[in-house]
């Protein structure tokens, strides 16, 4: 993948796995949302395949990508939404674009969506008068109409209090235990990633480095320390929350390229 | 120097092309998605609103102006020669056939046409349309096709507008200034025209100049770069090549048939 004449994300191979929440950590520039924009098909890679469930979706025209797209959910960093139409608006275009479900019913599931971000009395809102958190939620909410299988994030703590940083730590964490929806979250926010990462893709000018985050933060790689150590405070916390999931039988484990379920 | 030169203009000529096949290929993209359901009347209607009703002040006004100027230079050059009663002729052949068409498409390009640009544009930088199409919904079909068809649909309709103002400020300065008679305006003006040649062929350039308009509009707000200064880029752009081309195809029109 280039920009511009200037490589980004070269030799990179990782799976993320499904139901779990992934996030993507580095630099600005790393190619972090370009990791996203090719799951999703926004952009072409020039080499090697991206599998999405079974399918390598670099083989597939727009046309059949638009299929591929129903099972992916995108929150974009600044939102994203139609600004021209409401928070109802909105939340509810995927639906009446892709279903046969009936004003009542859209705006059920458009009210139960809203709910689950904590957000009400919404409805008649532009996007340009809700807040920054507003926004992110909206959006989030909007990501989920459809119940994608797979949940892409961007950057979704960027521009955030640490409070609204928080309770969108909250609602992603919840919707993954919830749905069970596997989450690819691009982030360079240390403390949150820890949190509520299960697998971490770090991408380093040396290359790519993954584990969970346990295994990152007690990796003897001088770089993966120096990233990480911006954060310091994080250990007790994030080594607790790596023990629980890694302990954890609740959830199934499953290899995301080929879409079947392991033992 | 003169290899450089040479590579210069293959490149600008390469690029040239390029830029033409793509603008073919958005072009039958638009058609394409044209004949597929859901027709999307709503947008539509919205489009016809925002590129046709909020265009008519600027139209009437101007197409006032024109005609009253049109009047008054109509009148001194005829009344040299004693022929002031053909000012209705004079007045209205040249809106018709040339200036209604022409003057609409430009004034449309600088007032829609570069807001249908930064429109779509802005809606590319702010990731608007990568969002539409995660959410499975194509962005030609949703955004660009409402746009360009009702561009080409409102440009009939601004150009018949412009026309009957241009030839209603004719009037008032031919008939309430100058004192000709005002049956004698509107007699040689009904005599001149002919609906078949003068009136049809106006509507076929206003719908080739929309076409024109409608298409490069949209082609450069949805091909512009995700920034402010691409928006802006493209916003001037589109001015720019949508008039020199609408002047460059009413040459043409004009040319081959004999509009």
């Amino acid at each position: 993948m280039a920009y511009n004449g200037r490589p980004v994300l070269r030799d990179l191979t990782c799976r993320f796995p499904r139901g779990r929440i992934s996030v993507v950590l580095g630099g600005s520039g790393s190619g972090k949302s370009t990791i996203l924009k090719l799951i999703g098909g926004l952009i072409c890679a020039r080499a090697g395949a991206i599998y999405v469930g079974d399918r390598d979706i670099g083989r597939l025209g727009e046309s059949a990508m638009y299929e591929v797209r129903r099972e992916l959910g995108m929150m974009f960093q600044n939102g994203a939404l139609l600004d021209s139409l409401s928070v109802f608006e909105n939340l509810s275009f995927p639906l009446r674009e892709h279903t046969r479900l009936s004003r009542e019913q859209i705006a059920e599931q458009v009210h139960e969506r809203l709910a689950a971000v904590g957000l009400s009395d919404v409805d008649d809102l532009l996007p340009r008068e809700l807040s920054g958190g507003m926004v992110k939620r909206v959006a989030l909410a909007r990501a989920l109409i459809q119940s994608p299988q797979v949940l892409l994030v961007d950057e979704p703590f960027s521009g955030l209090d640490p409070l609204s940083t928080k309770l969108i730590e909250a609602l992603l964490v919840r919707i993954n235990r919830t749905y069970g929806m596997t989450m690819i979250v691009v982030s360079h926010h240390i403390p949150s990633t820890l949190r509520m990462a299960d697998h971490v893709v770090l991408l380093l000018p040396g290359g790519p480095v993954q584990g969970s985050p346990r295994e990152l933060l007690a990796s003897a790689d001088p770089s993966v320390r120096r990233f990480l150590s911006e954060d310091t405070d994080a250990s007790d916390e994030v080594l607790a929350h790596a023990a629980e999931f890694e302990a954890g039988e609740h959830r199934p484990v499953l290899d995301s390229r080929r879409g079947r379920r392991k033992p | 120097m003169g290899a450089g030169a040479i590579r210069g203009l293959g490149h600008g000529v390469g690029d040239v092309v390029e830029s033409l096949g793509r603008l073919a290929v958005f072009t039958a993209r638009i058609l394409m998605v044209t004949v597929r359901p859901p027709l999307r009347l709503r947008e539509f209607a919205d489009e016809l609103f925002k590129l046709g009703v909020l265009s008519i002040l600027i139209i009437s006004v101007s197409g006032l102006a024109v005609g009253m100027v049109l009047g008054l230079q109509g009148y001194n050059t005829l009344v040299r020669f004693g022929a002031e009663g053909s000012l209705g002729a004079v007045v209205g052949l040249s809106l018709i056939r040339e200036l209604g068409p022409v003057l609409t498409a430009l004034l449309t390009t600088g007032r829609a046409g570069s807001a249908v640009t930064a429109e779509i544009g802005t809606m590319k930088a702010t990731e608007q349309l990568d969002g539409l199409r995660m959410m499975a919904v194509d962005p030609i079909d949703y955004v660009v096709r409402p746009k360009a068809w009702a561009m080409i649909c409102v440009m009939p309709l601004l150009s018949a507008l412009f026309i009957l103002t241009a030839i209603g400020g004719g009037y008032v300065v031919g008939v309430g200034l100058m004192g000709i008679d005002g049956g004698t305006y509107m007699s040689s003006l009904e005599n001149s025209v002919d609906f078949g040649n003068d009136v049809a062929g106006s509507i076929l350039k206003a719908v080739i100049f929309g076409v024109l308009v409608g298409l490069i509009a949209t082609y450069r707000g949805y091909t512009s770069a995700p920034t402010s200064a691409g928006v802006s880029a493209a916003t001037t752009s589109t001015v720019v090549i949508a008039s020199v081309s609408v002047l460059i195809f009413d040459y043409f029109i004009t040319a081959l048939w004999g509009v």
